[in-house]
């Protein structure tokens, strides 16, 4: 999604803090890695919103994150080194980005692996949950195709 | 909603009682069953369970992987070969 085109980093005081230049479409975004393979978080953004962009912590949970630290809600690059490492800490607790993503495509694979209903329904590129199928359904679909020289009576 | 835990997990009585039955000896045959809704257990690993799908029972051999699911999760009801092909050409 974004591209990486430079990375001039300036390694902070206990070396956390990694600042990076992505460009998104033009504009530049300033991004602090919090480390540990979780991905970056958009510098310019308050604290629970620039949480969320990390795969894996939606809206409670980065409410949940920043009471439990006891962080209030300032951008992100006002945080402190200490501060940056708690949220680190903190994270690590979690599942998230890249792990996430394993794990998810795993569970799929264990599914398809014992051939059951929702392992076949996978494989297939059907609902896996019972919804039905006659219409909508176009999610997991694609796009609709027309059928050619069907008319109405 | 998940079921409660003080109950344990559901399976059907009578296909317990086959199961304990044959733990006890030491041969093996396929246990018919129409209980799909019944869960897999690991007593009931390396068993061969012969699942109703509504009409015929096929049987499945019980792995450890599939604890935890449902019997009729693995036979499914529906068999669906697709639309027929060109069958609005013999219309016209």
């Amino acid at each position: 999604m974004l591209g990486l085109r430079g990375s001039v980093g300036t390694v902070s005081e206990i070396g956390l803090r990694l600042l990076q230049n992505l460009s998104l479409r033009g504009v530049r975004v300033q991004c602090i890695n919090i480390g540990g393979g979780v991905g970056e978080i958009p510098d310019s953004k308050r604290l629970r919103i620039a949480l969320q962009h990390i795969h894996g912590i939606g809206r409670s949970r980065a409410r949940q994150i920043l009471a439990e630290l006891s962080i209030e809600n300032k951008l992100a690059r006002e945080l402190t080194g200490r501060e940056a490492y708690s949220l680190r800490e903190e994270l690590s607790r979690y599942m998230t980005g890249h792990d996430l993503h394993n794990q998810v495509t795993k569970d799929i694979a264990r599914l398809m692996e014992i051939q059951s209903y929702r392992g076949i329904r996978h494989s297939q590129g059907l609902p896996c949950r019972g919804q039905r199928t006659h219409t909508n359904a176009r999610t997991w679909k694609g796009k609709a195709v027309a059928i050619p020289g069907k008319k109405k009576a | 909603m998940t079921r409660s835990l003080k109950k344990n997990p559901f399976v059907a009585n009578h296909l317990l009682r086959k199961i304990n039955k044959l733990n006890t000896k030491a041969e093996k045959e396929i246990i018919v069953t129409w209980s799909r809704a019944s869960t897999i257990i690991p007593i009931m690993i390396g068993h061969t369970i012969a699942i109703h799908n509504g009409k015929e029972h096929l049987p499945i051999y019980i792995t450890d992987r599939m604890v935890g699911h449902k019997l009729g999760e693995f036979v499914p009801t529906l068999n669906f070969r697709g639309h027929a092909k060109n069958d609005n050409r013999s219309r016209r």
